[in-house]
Parts: structure tokens; C-alpha cells; sequence
């Protein structure tokens, strides 16, 4: 039998507000803990939740973003359920009235354009962190995290492949970090997935069971732990049996889904509206001031650098999943007097591998892109070769030098006076008359043997093109 | 002393006739000397308020005293008070002590009022006997016997024994109209958003307002004009100008609109009760008013409604008390569960499971639509119904409770009937509108309140009924047996 597998995926991205969704706490990650809990976070009683209107704004951004109805008047509603990383006993959330509306975000896969809509998205708040370890037999709480602000996005069950759910997150990821509403950090937990994934006979209309993974925290992960849950989920039916609707977690460890609540042992969660929060108005007006505030998208990005720097597809697309490396580029562009291919290289390879190297993103990046520009700068002017560029970089890299502070305290300016190399080379030719009569025989391969013996004498600093030019020249008298 | 208007104490300490170290002192020495027997008092304060007594008095001295600064009082334990326990009569919150003091609270506190201790009440307000507090029963200074009606019973009864001239209330369905009923003294719940419930434990967010309990309905404008006003801490608390309350004291009620509501007149009612309301009314009527029948037609669906209500945002409410955090938690408990299950069932008395349990199940799948959505809709007919009564009259009367203070005991296992009790004053909560209650009368030695019901944010106009129908009678001056003696 054929199947096919259908996903929609729930994705947590934790909006980057300085205070939490209704107490004037901080949001910081990796404080001790506790540290970061105010009196509203800890539900003492008496305590009332204030809306953070930065959220409120974040949220709309984002449904502009994909084209969503913003509702004009949207409601916080309560969530029951007892946990003791919950403080007050529910969730405040958004249930039958969500900020945002139906939108749609498109994906490629293979070259090909599809298009995945997009429910809703919605403003909740997170919990704390129970902590398991080092607390013999109890349970120890970390209210940090509790009251941080999240935008739920639901998906449709539009995606039909793990490489279209990947494709799917990896866009709304780029997106929001565009728009400058979360950090987009996957380890720190402020960017998360849970994926419905279920089968069905290729053809078949109705949806097979589902059922909810939870715990993806890498792109990696998610591809892996549907490809794991569509072929459990097979297996089953395949083997005479039903798939169950419940909860999975992915173990990255065993690479596996396990089960760890079916439906039958959900919650009723008795959502209603809060009585402590008045409902969301959003104007006309403010839609307007926040449309005319959107950043420049992925999309619309990529196309200019394609038309602007003359940058090829692979190139534009590179560079712009990272808002903050689509400006760095820009600017190391302006820095280099207009380098754009050259940049784009540097960029993307040397600046990306060090950068890489040492897990860090580029707005920690030790070298700006003023001083990336510079150093493409004087290999654009032939002041240096491509190859001492590269140690020019190490230098760029370690210490708050200029490039061209480098190349002149250590001495690496190419060396392109005819008259200099000319020199050098008559003292070679000199030296390897055998080598002189092979090439004048026809055997131009040899060529190959002077210009490395050039470069060996003048420590890589000649210009290759001027090496090459002369030595044609000299050989052919 | 113990009788004497804020007005009349105010000027004595400002002609420094006394202190208000002495005053505090005199009042403390009035608990002391009365409370045992009524147990309206759950926590002291003696020593703090002492030293903000001397405060005060420094205050007094530099001229800069209003007419609350130095007046002792007293606070329903259902707001937060930073150092000082806030147990809201429940064993769930026996040893809690906030980091923070109510809004409400506060701003009696920067108007210079000198906090004396903190007043029994049914546990997290639920209950119109005060029969449900931890801390035990109230007993109503009129009558020993009776209740001095609930939730805000020790701030009710508190006033009326005169242990002090002023106490701050609660009121979700009635809990400052009905105690001040019972116990014959002046009480106001103002329009929902216009105190700030920061600090104020909630039992049901949407109906909860606080409120004053006074001697008159000028004590009471003091007291409210200090606590009122815009709080950004509270989302629902409304940002508006406070209408100078005292100002519109003077104002001659003549040619108002007085409506009564036939569907609180009808023949259920107790012949007693009306003969005393009728009175009341006529002497309203002789300052002035006009009086005019008026219909509400879906007020008898305000018991029903409420009581879906309030549950379903109580049980939520309470979800907070786990005993994880703070508050009770059960003797070595086997895991989570045994946490919550023992906390919860050991912590909290007997109406306020029943209250999470009624509000659970409203709530819960399949339940949801026939009650709570219901019940909203309902709630939003009676709110429509006073909008319209509004447009034809300035204030709407009725009796604040159906009868007098009952036994102690009487109702306590008869929930519904203890329900009932509070027929007249929840539909007010549900509209959100302010209603006070003022003395008028006794039946067997028992006082009766005449509720007043005013249109939004017309505190001022309300106030001034009850202040000219106090300028024609007396009974908020009675004073019950026993008490008038000095401690």
C-alpha cells in the first residue's frame, strides 16, 4: 500500500519583550533561578496580570507578515490544569479568540513553490521549568520562564512530507527573526515545535489519526522524529493495528518517539474568558502605523539583492535567512566599494566557517563588517592575493586591526613591479635552463613549476596574473 | 467618641483636643474590651499602628492633615497588607504573609488612616453568615444570636459596636449591602472598576468591587473617595476622574427619580420588611423625589446566573492555593497528587469546595455552553434591563436583604436558602453598577437596610440620597445595647 503522510505543526516562538506578558519581570535567559519571578509571576494572591503591549504589537506584526485577518478584538481565556511549574493553577492564553487570523506562508522543496496556511497564531504566556535532577526525590520549580510571552502559530495539515515540514519551520523561523519578534534560539528554547504527524492510504480523503510530537528542538530532530513516527505509525496499521491519538516525545538519544499521554488521559481544560484582562482592541490606526513599520521580508529581500549586488540564486538565498547576516553583508558591501560577488564570498565562507567554529552568531561576530569590507577592498585593487587574504583574515579576526594596518606592518602588499619580478625571474630562468628548453619545446605544463618557484621566493606576495604575464613574455623571447 | 463622625474626629485632632495616638489607643482599648465576644477582629495591628498613629500626628502638626489622617479603622483580611497576615478566613492562607499591600489599602495609608488590625470574614468571601471563616463566626452586635451577614461580617459588625469609625469591605453578590443591612450601619459598594482590586484576593474577578463601611453615608464618602481611582497594576479598574464625592452632599434631592423595581415588591416579600422600605421611601419622597414603579424583568434570573458565574471564576481563582508555593501544604505528602489532594481538601473549609466544584463543572466539556455561556447571556439581559431603568429614573430602591440577621446556624446547612439571601443585592454585582445600603428601620430590635442602587460611576448622586435620607432620620445613629458604654 502507498501512504501518505500528513503534517501541521504548532510552533512556540517566544516573543522578544524585555519584561514578561503581564508582569513587569524580566525575560533574560540563564538567570539563577527564581530570580526573575515578580509577585504576579508567582500568582501570590491578590496579584493581577497587565496586558505587555509590546507582545500585543509583536503579535500583529507577525499576522501581517503572512497576510493574516488581525482580529480587531481578540480574548485572553484561561486554561486549568494543575502543574507546579504553573503558578496559578491555568494558562493565560487565547482560545476561540486568537489575535491573528488565517494567513499563509509559501515554501519551496526541490524547486518547487507550495503554499501552507496558517490557522492562527496566538498570544499565551509560558510556565516555569520543573527541575527533576539534584532534588532526591522531589521536584524542585524555576518560575523564570513563567509569564514569558508566546505567539502560537498553527499550521493547516498542509505539509506531506518531513522535508516540507523542515522547509515550513525553517521559514517561519527566518520570518520572525526578520521581524525582529524572537531570538530564534532553538537551545534556549525560545523557538519551538510540536508536529501532528499522521498516515493515510494514498487517495484516501479523511485524515488517519494523529498524533502530537513533542521535545523537536533542531531542524535535524523534527526531520528525524516524523520520518521515525511515520514508519511506527505504518507499522502499526500495517500489522493489523490502530494508531492511537496521544502525545509523543521524541528521544534524540534512542532516536525514537515514546508515548506519553493518550487522549483519554487529557485534560479537560475549562477555558473561559479571563476576567482580569479586558479583551484586545486593535485600531485601524494601529494596524496602519505597524504595516508601515514592517521590515523588509526574506522574500522581497532576496529579490533585491538578485537585481541590486547581481548576486546568483544560491548567493541571494544564503544571504538572506539571516536578517542579521543580510545586513552585515550589506554593509561590508558599502565598506568595499561595491564588491558585491567578492563580499558575498567572504561571507559565506571564510566569515561563515569562523563563525561556525565558534558557535557564535554574527552579531558577535569579533570582525564587523567595516573591516571585512576593507579587507576585500584591497584584494578587489590587487593590494593583496586571495590567498594572503586568508591570513590577513586570521589577523582580522583575532585582534581590532585593519586590513590594511596588517598588510603594511606585516609587509603582505603584493608584489606587482615589473621590473622586481622581472628580476626574479631572469635569476630563475637562469638557474633552470632545462626547464626554459622544455617549455620553448611545447611543454607549456612547466609554466606551472616557475610560477610556484615566484611565489615560493616572494612568500605568495607576487601578483599571479603579473607573474604569469611576464613569464609568457620572458619564456617566448 | 465612638460616635462621632469622621468630621467631628478629624477636627478634634486637628485642634490637637486629641492625638491620634490616643484616639488609636481608644479604639484598640474598644476591641480589646468588646471583640471578645464578637470575634470580629482576626489579627491585631496594635504595634504598627501605634507608630503610624505617631505619624500622623506629626502630620497633624505640619498642618498638612486631610480628614482621614489619623482616623483608626479597620481592613477586611481579604487585602494584602505588606508584614501584616492576610489569611482571608481561610486555614488555606493561616500563614501567609504578603510582600506587598493592596492598592486600595495603600491609599487609605497615604491619606494618613491608621490601620488597627485586619476583620474576620467568610472564607475567601464565600458565604453571607460570615458562619464560613477558619477563624470562626461573627456575631452580630444587635443581636448575639444572629449573624452580622457575610462575607465582610467582622468589618460589618466591627462598625456597628463602634470599635472603630470606619472599616473597608468586599462585595461580589452582596457582601457589604447585606452585612451593613444586618448590622444597621451605612455601607457602599461602588461601580465595578472604580476601586482598584490590586491586593484584594480574588473570588470572583468580574463581580468582586470593594467597598466602606461607615456610621453615615458622609463617613462612607470619605472613606470611598480616598480608595477610589484608576490603578494601572488593575486592567479592569477604570480610568476616569473621581467625582469630588463630599461636594454633592448638600445637593437637594428634589425632582430625582426614585424608581422601585415591582419584581423586588412582590408578595413574597415580608409584610415587616415592606411596611419598613415603604416608610423609608416616603421619606424620600418628602425631601423631594419623585417616586416611580419600574420593571426589571430579568432580575429574577440574578441568583441562577450569579451562581454560575461566581463559581466558574472562582474555581480558577483558587486553583493558585496548591500548597507549592506558599499558603497550606499537607503533612509529608506521597507525591503530586497527595499534594494537591490533601492541601486543597485540608486547606479549604466546606463552601469553598463546593463553590470549585460547582464552578469546575460549569465549566467543564459538555457543561460549558448550557451554563457558563448561559449564564453570561443572562448576566448581560439584567445589566440590560437596569441600563433601561436607568434611562427613567436617578437611583433605584429596594430592600438590601429579605429579612433580618437570622440565627447563628439557621441557614448553614441550607446552602440555597443561604443563597437567597442575597436576592437583592447580586443583581447589582452582575451589572456592575454601585449600590449601597443605609439603617432604616428595626424589626424585633433587628435592623433593616434600604439598598440604593445608582447608574455608573454616580457615586456622588447615590451618596446623597442616603446622606439626605440620614439628614431626615436617625437609625444610622442607634447604637446596639451594650456597646454605648465606654471600654
Amino acid at each position: 500500500m502507498q501512504w501518505e503522510t500528513v503534517i501541521g505543526l504548532e510552533i512556540h516562538a517566544q516573543l522578544a519583550t524585555k519584561s514578561k506578558i503581564f508582569s513587569g519581570a524580566s525575560t533574560a535567559y540563564g538567570a539563577e533561578p527564581n530570580t526573575q519571578a515578580c509577585a504576579v509571576d508567582l500568582a501570590l494572591p491578590g496579584t493581577l496580570p497587565v496586558l505587555n503591549e509590546q507582545a500585543v504589537r509583536f503579535a500583529v506584526k507577525f499576522g501581517l507578515a503572512i497576510g493574516a485577518h488581525i482580529a480587531p478584538y481578540s480574548v485572553f481565556a484561561r486554561k486549568n490544569y494543575f502543574y507546579p511549574d504553573l503558578p496559578k493553577g491555568y494558562q493565560t492564553s487565547q482560545f476561540d479568540k486568537p489575535i491573528v487570523g488565517l494567513g499563509e506562508i509559501d515554501i519551496e522543496v526541490a524547486g518547487e513553490v507550495k503554499t501552507i496556511g496558517i490557522t492562527r497564531a496566538h498570544l499565551e504566556e509560558d510556565a516555569g521549568k520543573s527541575l527533576h535532577e539534584d532534588y532526591q526525590g522531589m521536584t524542585g520549580v524555576d518560575l523564570n520562564r513563567a509569564g514569558t510571552p508566546l505567539l502560537e502559530i498553527v499550521s493547516e495539515p498542509d505539509m506531506r512530507s518531513s522535508a516540507e515540514a523542515v522547509a515550513y519551520v525553517k521559514k517561519i523561523h527566518t520570518l520572525v527573526q526578520y521581524l525582529g519578534i524572537c531570538d530564534g534560539s532553538m537551545q534556549e528554547g525560545s523557538f519551538r515545535c510540536d508536529v501532528n504527524v499522521s498516515v493515510r492510504p494514498m487517495g484516501q480523503e479523511e485524515f488517519g489519526t494523529r498524533a502530537e510530537i513533542k521535545n523537536l528542538n533542531s531542524f535535524r530532530f523534527i526531520e528525524k522524529g516524523i520520518a521515525h513516527e511515520v514508519e511506527r505509525q505504518i507499522d502499526v496499521i500495517e500489522s493489523g493495528g490502530k494508531v492511537a491519538q496521544e502525545t509523543r516525545l521524541y528521544d534524540s538519544n534512542k532516536d525514537e518517539t515514546r508515548s506519553m499521554r493518550s487522549k483519554e488521559e487529557a485534560n479537560d481544560y475549562r477555558y473561559f474568558p479571563c476576567p482580569d484582562l479586558l479583551p484586545v482592541e486593535i485600531t485601524a490606526e494601529l494596524l496602519d502605523e505597524m504595516r508601515a513599520d514592517l521590515p523588509e521580508l526574506p522574500e522581497v529581500k532576496k529579490q533585491r539583492f538578485l537585481e541590486q549586488y547581481k548576486l546568483s540564486e544560491y548567493d541571494a538565498d544564503v544571504l538572506t535567512t539571516q536578517r542579521a547576516i543580510a545586513d552585515y553583508y550589506e554593509d561590508a558591501v558599502s565598506f568595499s566599494d561595491g564588491e558585491t560577488k567578492l563580499v558575498a564570498n567572504w561571507v559565506m565562507g571564510e566569515l561563515s566557517a569562523n563563525l561556525n567554529q565558534y558557535s557564535l552568531d554574527v552579531a558577535a561576530s569579533p570582525l564587523g563588517a567595516e573591516r571585512l569590507g576593507g579587507l576585500v577592498k584591497r584584494i578587489a585593487d590587487q593590494t593583496i592575493s586571495g590567498k594572503i587574504a586568508k591570513q590577513v583574515f586570521e589577523f582580522l579576526w583575532n585582534s581590532e586591526v585593519t586590513a590594511d594596518e596588517v598588510i603594511e606592518r606585516e609587509g603582505l602588499k603584493q608584489m606587482s613591479d615589473s621590473g622586481e619580478l622581472g628580476k626574479i625571474i631572469d635569476q630563475l630562468m637562469a638557474d633552470n635552463p632545462t626547464q626554459v628548453e622544455q617549455f620553448r619545446g611545447g611543454k607549456t605544463k612547466v609554466l606551472g613549476f616557475f610560477v610556484g618557484s615566484i611565489m615560493k621566493k616572494t612568500q605568495g606576495k607576487a601578483n599571479p596574473q603579473e607573474v604569469n604575464k611576464l613569464l609568457q613574455e620572458k619564456l617566448k623571447e | 467618641m465612638y460616635n462621632k463622625s469622621l468630621k467631628e474626629l478629624s477636627n478634634s485632632l486637628q485642634n490637637k483636643d486629641i492625638s491620634s495616638v490616643e484616639l488609636s489607643q481608644y479604639f484598640l482599648n474598644r476591641i480589646k474590651h468588646f471583640d471578645g465576644e464578637l470575634n470580629s477582629v482576626i489579627t491585631s495591628n496594635e504595634e504598627a499602628a501605634l507608630v503610624a498613629a505617631a505619624e500622623a500626628d506629626k502630620c497633624i502638626q505640619s498642618g498638612n492633615a486631610g480628614l482621614l489622617t489619623g482616623i483608626p479603622l479597620l481592613h477586611k483580611d481579604i487585602f494584602c497588607t505588606q508584614g501584616l497576615r492576610t489569611s482571608c478566613g481561610s486555614k488555606m492562607l493561616d500563614n501567609f504573609i504578603a510582600p506587598y499591600t493592596a492598592t486600595a489599602v495603600g491609599k487609605l495609608e497615604q491619606a494618613g488612616a491608621v490601620m488597627l488590625g485586619k476583620t474576620n470574614m467568610d472564607e475567601f468571601a464565600m458565604g453571607s453568615s460570615n458562619e464560613t471563616s477558619f477563624y470562626g463566626g461573627v456575631k452580630n452586635p444587635w443581636d448575639l444570636n444572629t449573624v452580622p451577614g457575610g462575607s465582610s461580617g467582622g468589618s460589618a459588625a466591627a462598625v456597628a459596636a463602634r470599635l472603630v469609625p470606619i472599616a473597608s469591605g468586599t462585595d461580589t453578590g452582596g457582601s457589604i449591602r447585606q452585612p451593613a443591612a444586618f448590622c444597621g450601619i451605612t455601607g457602599i459598594k461602588p461601580t465595578y472598576g472604580r476601586v482598584s482590586r490590586y491586593g484584594m484576593i480574588a473570588f470572583a474577578s468580574s463581580l468582586d468591587q470593594a467597598g466602606t463601611f461607615a456610621k453615615s453615608a458622609e463617613d462612607a464618602a470619605i472613606m470611598l473617595q480616598a480608595m477610589s481611582g484608576f490603578d494601572e497594576k488593575d486592567s479592569t479598574s477604570v480610568d476616569k476622574p473621581v467625582d469630588d464625592l463630599l461636594a454633592h452632599l448638600g445637593d437637594s434631592i428634589k425632582g430625582l427619580t426614585v424608581g422601585l423595581p415591582k419584581e423586588f415588591f412582590t408578595d413574597d416579600l415580608d409584610d415587616s420588611i415592606r411596611e419598613t422600605i415603604e416608610t423609608a421611601i416616603d421619606a424620600i419622597q418628602s425631601a423631594g423625589a419623585n417616586i416611580k414603579e419600574i420593571s426589571l424583568p430579568n432580575i429574577n434570573l440574578s441568583v441562577p446566573a450569579y451562581y454560575v458565574v461566581a463559581p466558574a471564576e472562582c474555581s480558577a481563582n483558587l486553583s493558585r492555593f496548591d500548597g507549592v508555593r506558599y499558603g497550606y501544604r499537607c503533612d509529608s505528602p506521597k507525591d503530586l497528587e497527595d499534594l494537591y489532594k490533601r492541601s486543597r481538601g485540608e486547606g479549604f473549609g466546606d463552601e469553598v469546595k463546593r463553590r470549585i466544584m460547582m464552578g469546575a463543572y460549569v465549566l467543564s466539556a459538555g457543561y460549558y455552553d448550557a451554563y457558563y455561556k448561559k449564564a453570561q447571556q443572562v448576566r448581560r439581559l439584567i445589566k440590560n434591563d437596569f441600563v433601561e431603568a436607568f434611562k427613567g429614573v436617578d437611583i433605584i430602591a429596594s430592600p438590601t436583604a429579605p429579612s433580618v440577621a437570622f440565627s447563628a446556624g439557621e441557614k448553614k446547612d441550607d446552602p440555597v436558602s443561604m443563597y437567597l439571601s442575597d436576592i437583592f443585592t447580586i443583581g447589582v454585582n452582575l451589572a456592575g453598577l454601585p449600590g449601597m445600603s443605609v439603617p432604616c428601620g428595626f424589626i424585633d430590635k433587628k435592623p433593616v437596610g434600604l439598598q440604593l442602587i445608582g447608574n455608573y460611576f454616580e457615586e456622588a448622586k447615590l451618596l446623597n440620597v442616603a446622606h439626605q435620607y440620614q439628614q431626615l432620620t436617625d437609625w444610622h445613629l442607634a447604637v446596639p445595647a451594650g456597646f454605648e458604654q465606654e471600654a
